[in-house]
């Protein structure tokens, strides 16, 4: 200690001489308080003022950044929602279209079966009748060629013998004869 | 040999404290100096930019807004990064002391102007190693009184590493504690050190160029210490950032000591 105090003298002497101001111990108190003082005024500002008002923006801003990524993760979680709900209502829209379009295949389907099978059945009708016509026209030919028949019968009988047969005789013959 | 004379008497002389304003508090003189001078030069300009950052805050920054809020997250991050979460609590004082070195660093560089007295000349307060010690013991201060207050006798594990064999428990502990010791010192002595070497350097330089020039036709080759006294001041640029960081993350580093005594 006193080694030291031996030094800082020596060094002050020093310094009279032009020596290392550094080591000039009277100018020491000075400089402490002085530094004490200044230091400690701007320790204050810092505290109190400029680094809370720094931080507080600083940390504004993160927080503003990570609500506007909060926000943007809700808009593309709606987003998704709404595809989803979009999708989903198509889906449904063409399932009922095919189910219309399927429904309205079958009742044109139904109709149509319905009307040919009226149609069938008017055809067959009419084809009925006229078989029947053409029946009924075969046999009063039929009849017809046996009275021409009997006819020309009696005509060549009287041309031949002179005398027509009574027409019993002649059907007769001619039943007999006709297929 | 006069000009021989001033460049032996010259180089200090820069470093000489000069009263401005006698003060007197009972015993001591605490006249208000060059020193305090470039001290409360010092202040001001930190707090005119700290002024002119935070004077209109926005969420998208301006310019002067921009520097402030970049030179407090790289404080932060880097207090954070040394001592943790925890050591958030110290950032007013790492900030204002990191401001503080970096704008005495960087002012003292500021030239003087010529034909003014010696006392308004430039000045580096951290250049004088009773201020660099003075923030020296302010850290570690702080080390030591938190380190007891929060660890109570937990703090000495400090000076007891683990994984250490029992046959150097006797050795490491006496080392850690040397080593603990002589940290404000060299704290105080790098900052206070780089400071003065690099304005002795250029005070040299300088002499040697008033030396050539008067030395008549050799007057032409005082171009080379120029260019170098040049090449000194930008180097002494990036020695103010530098040193000013240097302190200020060692601070973190034995801050965290305090807050994690075991290492």
């Amino acid at each position: 200690m006193t080694e030291f105090l031996l030094l800082l003298s020596a060094s002050a002497e020093a310094a009279e001489k032009g020596g290392l101001p550094q080591l000039d111990a009277s100018t020491y108190p000075s400089q402490l308080f002085w530094l004490a003082v200044t230091f400690l005024t701007l320790y204050l500002a810092m505290q109190f003022v400029f680094l809370p008002r720094l931080g507080g923006i600083i940390e504004e801003r993160r927080n503003r950044i990570a609500d506007d990524l909060d926000q943007a993760a809700e808009f593309k979680r709606e987003a998704e929602e709404a595809e989803i709900s979009y999708n989903k209502a198509l889906a449904d829209a063409r399932a009922k279209a095919n189910a219309i379009a399927a429904e309205t295949r079958a009742e044109i389907d139904g109709q149509i079966k319905a009307e040919q099978a009226q149609m069938d059945t008017q055809l067959a009708s009419r084809l009925a009748e006229a078989e029947d016509r053409i029946n009924a026209m075969k046999q009063s030919a039929n009849e017809k060629v046996d009275e021409a028949a009997a006819d020309t019968t009696k005509a060549l009988m009287e041309a031949l013998v002179g005398t027509a047969p009574d027409d019993r005789a002649i059907n007769d013959v001619i039943a007999k004869v006709a297929p | 040999m006069p000009f021989l004379m001033t460049m032996l008497s010259g180089p200090m002389e820069q470093f000489e404290i000069m009263q401005i304003i006698p003060v007197h508090l009972g015993a001591y003189d605490i006249s208000f100096t060059n020193s305090s001078l470039w001290m409360v030069i010092g202040v001001a300009a930190v707090s005119l930019f700290m002024f002119m950052a935070t004077r209109r805050l926005s969420l998208v920054p301006g310019k002067m807004q921009s520097a402030g809020e970049t030179l407090y997250i790289f404080i932060a991050d880097m207090l954070r990064g040394a001592a943790g979460k925890e050591g958030m609590k110290f950032f007013p004082y790492i900030f204002t002391l990191f401001m503080f070195i970096l704008a005495s660093n960087l002012l003292g560089l500021w030239p003087s102007i010529p034909g003014t007295p010696a006392k308004w000349h430039t000045f580096t307060p951290t250049s004088h190693l009773i201020v660099t010690l003075a923030l020296a013991m302010v850290t570690f201060t702080l080390v030591v009184v938190y380190g007891f207050y929060k660890n109570g006798l937990g703090f000495l594990k400090l000076f007891v590493p683990a994984g250490v064999p029992w046959w150097l428990m006797w050795l490491i502990p006496v080392i850690e504690v040397v080593s603990f010791l002589s940290r404000p010192i060299s704290l105080a002595i790098r900052l206070f050190a780089n400071m003065l070497a690099g304005h002795l350097i250029f005070k040299i330089f300088a002499g040697f160029v008033a030396s050539l020039l008067a030395a008549g036709a050799w007057g032409v080759i005082a171009i080379l210490p120029l260019l170098g006294n040049f090449a000194v001041y930008l180097l002494e640029i990036l020695v103010a950032f530098l040193q000013a960081y240097v302190f200020a993350i060692l601070s973190c580093i034995y801050i965290n000591d305090a807050i994690h005594p075991s290492h």
